[in-house]
């Protein structure tokens, strides 16, 4: 079975992109006669030493003219494995826009680098654009190594160039390949002149990347795209026939499921899922474009969402975004309003909130800004009048995409990525409610205590440690282990400075959760920024209940000496970025209630004195 | 194959059209689909038939009929939407012709290719009709391998290439104002190939015409044309009879064939794999022109 593949191409103007389309389009024998005797001629009466492969793909005249490729096009082509749509994008700068357009569905986005020149700010910019727009695959050629003398040296530099920045973005798959596009080395076949390098050629690369598992599986969601009501006077069994017709956005659908409809919160079950054509499936995923009946006749339509009762997207009119805008008329301002469209919904919306534009290049954040032009990209809160059904864009690219229309031109002018948003009904809707067992009711009085350090400090092994003793003592404890939460509860969460405040606070959360169902919860977290440590003291004490910051300032060097995970030593090689202590800060308390530092003696040393603070 | 959850190729393709039609029958309030009974325009009614199942097809089809055809497609046509039940809309070039709105080429030459533009604009605002489905696909041409799958026509049926509204995930932007249309082109991502290898797969009936018959022919700018009343053979033009099948059907002035011995689908499949030549550069007149002619006739609102 031939599987469908969407690839985005970028570079810069003269990388020799076009070349290389041409080149994989020529070798895999996509071109036509007719099509390349075109191009041998035009080729030929410009004077051109080799014929022009990258006349192939230069479509509209004033490309012709300029000698530049302008907008996104699309090409196609097919090898025995796979079909391969190429979404063609441009590199000049102000066309940030159409690399969007292009690379919003692939599967894997490829860069190209001109050997002699190296990364260039636009490779950066192409590297962030892959990333923000949650391309799973990411293939680096570097092209013209016929210029470098095939210098495996220059190869080697521009890899270590291109990864130095990469590591900062979330890329999950980055390949590098070393090809001459003109002369055809490493595009289809391997070559003798770059004998050195040992990984697949391009198109090799291209036909094997695994690509069926980037899809999201696991949440199950179909927005409701039109329904189907055939009112036949005649047929009686159609006359009360309602199929919701629409495409799975993610998971996996199967007759007898129970469902739950969103917004209403109506469930059901599947009664039947059919094929285009009325072909009965036993099971629907993504991107099967198929009609469901409920067993129930509830009403549904246009813009609701199917899904599974324990596991909803957000249902919120909040929105955080990352948007790109593409308009050169207009400008994106706080206060001004659009269409979102979204899902099979379309809803107005007023942006509330320009909260920082983003240099792509040095992914600097200016909080200053007060607006965004063509090519820009930012974050932004979107207040939109009725609610959306979503999910975050990084984990499914269908729920969690957005594009605004301008009314008044009826333009497209930005695309959006949901970083997240309030749950409407939950945040807005939902007041507290006091559980009617009060805490003096309980057996015990719960606590937090709060351990923080470098990694490697030792932090872990205290904690473990008065867990330990709090259980051997008849108390109710747990230990929250940072680590260990990171596979679970945190497992969506990265490290960015905004991710590992989402981290803590959960944990805190969490904590406080169990310390007013009475247990003493034992937190051991880097928790690095001291305003994420002491929002979660503050919630305590909101909470009346006790809470213990206890510091284990053990010294960066002997954490380092340590490095009983080696991470360390992938930091300072520079294998991942924003590691605490190494090139993120760390932020020590100002007032903790206890420091621990190695001359206090061993892990059941510090214990006792941590157990201390709880006066058991 | 759902153990692995994965979709060939030609379901991801039928798919994404699938969602399209749907896209369109939600949001707009008068859809029409241009059906000439070429493969791509059967291909693209069948996908809309099965969009819609059990309902019927919510929208009309519209034939712009050139008065050009062969036989064999008027009469593949009216059979056609009879079997499927929908609703057929004429634009006749005749009609455009003898009310003195457009005036015909002359010459032995002459073709109403061109003239098609002036009764398809005609159509759509007579119907007033704000969403139109194109069969075209991007990789018939280098003009078309730019347009969107929505793709905005101004108040005049016009297609700016270079103004054309970013197209994003599958949120397309159909919006507009009174007397502009969308054209919409559900099969973008097909090539010639998935075409053909679809029409197998699901069993499509298709004109005689595609598949290898006898027909008197003669060689014109290095293709074949068929003899019939509409085009003039030139003194220096000699006929003679072959074995032929058309790999599009469009005007019969200057859509040539091409000789094969492909009588049934299969084989037409294992010739259009092994191909080294385009549809379009093999047999339409229409495109060898200049090398930007499609772009220009698109930008005058040409299908
Ligand atoms: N020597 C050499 N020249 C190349 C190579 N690839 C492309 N070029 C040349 O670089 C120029 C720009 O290539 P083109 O494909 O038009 O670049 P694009 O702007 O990225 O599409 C052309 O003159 C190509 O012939 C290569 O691998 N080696």
């Amino acid at each position: 079975m031939s599987e469908l593949l969407r690839l985005a191409t970028a570079g810069s103007v003269d990388d020799g992109k076009s070349t290389l389309i041409g080149r994989l389009l020529f070798d895999s024998k996509s071109i036509f006669a007719d099509q390349l005797e075109a191009v041998e001629r035009t080729s030929r009466d410009r004077g051109d030493e080799y014929t022009n492969l990258a006349l192939l793909t230069d479509g509209l005249r004033a490309e012709r003219e300029q000698g530049i490729t302008i907008d996104v096009a699309y090409r196609y082509f097919a090898t025995p494995r796979r079909k391969f749509i190429i979404g063609d994008t441009p590199g000049h700068i102000q066309y940030t826009r159409n690399m969007v357009t292009g690379a919003s569905t692939a599967d894997v986005a490829l860069i190209l680098i001109d050997a002699r020149h190296g990364v260039l700010e636009q490779s950066r910019r192409h590297a962030f654009i892959a990333a923000l727009l949650g391309i799973p695959h990411l293939v680096v050629c570097v092209n013209k190594m016929d210029l470098v003398g095939w210098s495996r040296d220059r190869f080697e530099e521009i890899k270590e160039d291109f990864r130095a920045f990469a590591m900062k973005l979330e890329v999950h798959d980055l390949v590098f390949i070393p090809v001459s596009a003109l002369l055809g080395d490493n595009v289809v076949d391997q070559s003798a002149n770059l004998d050195w390098y040992d990984g697949r050629p391009l198109l090799h690369h291209l036909e094997n990347v695994h690509i069926a598992s980037d899809r999201n599986l696991i949440d199950a969601r179909f927005p409701v795209q039109y329904v189907i009501r055939p009112q036949s006077g005649t047929d009686h069994d159609l006359h009360d026939y309602r199929g919701y017709a629409g495409t799975v956005a993610g998971g996996v659908f199967k007759a007898g499921d129970e469902v739950v409809v969103l917004p209403s919160g109506f469930t059901s079950r599947v009664a039947e899922i059919r094929g285009p054509g009325g072909s009965i499936e036993d099971e629907a995923f993504a991107p099967q474009a198929v009609t469901l009946t409920l067993t129930d006749d509830i009403d549904i339509s246009r813009g609701d969402m199917i899904c599974r009762p324990n596991n909803r997207p957000t249902v919120g009119q909040d929105i955080d975004a990352m948007v790109c805008w593409f308009s050169e008329r207009s400008t994106l301002t706080p206060g001004s309003r659009y269409i979102v469209r979204q899902t099979t919904r379309a809803v107005p919306a007023t942006v509330e909130l320009l909260e920082y534009r983003l240099d792509i290049n040095s992914l600097h954040r200016d909080e200053a800004a007060d607006r965004l032009d063509l090519n820009e990209i930012g974050r932004v809160r979107l207040r939109t009048q009725a609610p959306l059904i979503f999910d975050q864009y990084r984990r499914n690219r269908s729920t969690g995409s957005l594009i605004l229309v301008d009314p008044a031109t009826n333009n497209t002018v930005a695309a959006g990525m949901i970083v997240g948003g309030e749950q409407a009904r939950v945040t807005a809707n939902v007041t507290w409610h006091e559980n009617a067992v009060d805490r003096s009711k309980r057996s015990e009085t719960g606590a937090t205590i709060w351990f923080t350090g470098l990694s490697g400090s030792g932090k872990s092994t205290v904690a473990v440690e008065v867990e330990r003793l709090l259980v051997e003592a008849g108390r109710a404890a747990y230990l929250l282990d940072g680590d260990n939460l990171r596979h679970g509860l945190n497992a969506d969460l990265g490290f960015g400075a905004a991710d590992r405040g989402e981290n803590v606070r959960r944990v805190g959360e969490v904590a406080k959760l169990f310390a007013d169902a009475g247990l003493v919860s034992v937190v051991s977290l880097v928790s690095p920024y001291r305003s994420d440590r002491n929002r979660v003291r503050a919630a305590h004490e909101a909470a009346g209940l006790r809470f213990f910051e206890v510091f284990v300032d053990t010294p960066l060097d002997v954490c380092e000496a340590r490095d009983p995970k080696g991470l360390y030593a992938k930091a300072r090689a520079g294998q991942i970025s924003g590691f605490t202590g190494v090139d993120d800060p760390y932020e020590a308390p100002d007032s903790p209630d206890l420091v621990l530092r190695p001359g206090h003696g061993g892990p059941s040393a510090m214990a006792d004195l941590v157990l201390g603070l709880l006066e058991v | 194959m759902s153990a692995a959850y994965e979709l060939s190729h030609l379901r991801a393709l039928e798919a994404e059209a699938v969602y399209i039609f749907r896209e369109v029958a939600a949001g707009f309030e008068r859809p029409v689909l241009l059906f000439s009974g070429g493969k791509d325009s059967v291909v693209m009614l069948h996908l809309a038939a099965k969009a819609f199942w059990p309902a019927p097809l919510p929208f009309p089809v519209m034939h712009v009929d050139t008065g050009h055809n062969l036989p064999e497609v008027i009469e593949y046509r009216d059979r056609t939407v009879a079997r499927m039940g929908v609703r057929l809309v004429v634009g006749s070039v005749q009609e455009d012709i003898d009310a003195g709105r457009v005036v015909e080429e002359t010459g032995p030459r002459a073709s109403r290719n061109r003239l098609q533009t002036a009764t398809l604009l005609r159509s759509i605002r007579e119907g007033r009709y704000d969403a139109v489905f194109g069969g075209a696909r991007r990789d018939e041409e280098k003009a078309r391998a730019k347009e969107r799958v929505f793709s905005f026509r101004d108040e005049f049926g016009q297609w700016d290439p270079k103004n054309q509204r970013p197209e994003l995930w599958n949120l397309y932007n159909g919006a507009h104002r009174k007397g502009e249309h969308i054209r919409v082109f559900p099969l973008s991502n097909w090539t010639e190939l998935d075409i053909w290898q679809y029409i197998l797969e699901e069993e499509i009936e298709l004109p005689s015409l595609y598949y290898a018959h006898r027909r008197e022919v003669f060689e014109r700018d290095g293709m074949l044309l068929a003899v019939s009343p509409f085009v003039t053979v030139l003194p220096d033009e000699e006929v003679f009879e072959a074995t032929v099948r058309f790999r599009t059907i469009g005007d019969a002035t200057c859509t040539g064939c091409v000789e094969s011995a492909a009588y049934d689908v299969a084989s037409v499949v294992t010739e259009v794999a092994a191909s080294r030549l385009t549809e379009r550069g093999a047999t339409r007149a229409d495109d060898r022109i200049s090398e930007a002619g499609m772009e220009d006739r698109k930008k005058e609102g040409y299908f």
